[in-house]
């Protein structure tokens, strides 16, 4: 069945309606939580699972949290960890992954934590888009 | 951990999001996310086998 203009624009009206910036900034600093927002349960569900297990495994395997920029990897890493919104603020509070460990498991830590801060802006992102009406 | 099960769980978790972001419909979701779950393992397998020969 076609849907009416007037659906449409009705649609399109709804999803325009409020902070349309709040699924990307809570899907941000808590994983899932911006497609909680947007009541996709599911989704939300699976994306914080995946980013709060991989973020787990990352600090179990000793992985480094970065701290600040002193050199260009540096900055990409930090850039990557923010990615994890409050996790990445929680762990370095509770003084997690601030040791330099040498060991093999721990370099994979430290990659673990900053690709699941980069998933992380993408599910946010994803969140945003389905706000804003562009994805369904 | 090994290594292998560290690589099945970085691409069980990254094949998860970008199953759910990249698609629309829940069907092919699961169908990018298995195909990026078998590119990410299958890649791993086929470079360690290349790193192996070329050390040798």
């Amino acid at each position: 069945m076609a849907t009416t203009p007037t659906k449409l624009s009705a649609a399109r009206k709804d999803t325009q309606q409020g902070f349309v910036y709040l699924p990307l900034i809570a899907g941000w600093l808590i994983p899932g939580a911006g497609h909680f927002l947007i009541r996709k349960w599911g989704r939300g569900a699976l994306l914080a699972a995946s980013v709060l297990g991989m973020f787990t495994i990352g600090i179990a395997m000793q992985g480094k949290l970065y701290g600040g920029a002193h050199d260009i990897l540096d900055m990409l890493g930090l850039a990557g960890d923010l990615g994890n919104g409050l996790l990445y603020f929680g762990a370095r509070a509770l003084g997690l992954g601030a040791d330099q460990v040498m060991v093999t498991t721990a370099d994979w830590g430290t990659r673990f934590i900053v690709v699941s801060g980069l998933l992380n802006v993408i599910a946010a992102v994803d969140a945003h888009n389905i706000r804003t009406g562009r994805k369904a | 951990m090994t290594h292998f099960a560290a690589v099945l769980l970085f691409a069980l978790f990254a094949s998860v999001v970008f199953g759910i972001t990249q698609r629309e419909t829940p069907q092919r979701m699961v169908r990018y996310g298995a195909y990026c779950f078998a590119l990410f393992a299958g890649s791993a397998v086929v470079l360690s086998w290349v790193m192996f020969l070329i050390a040798r």
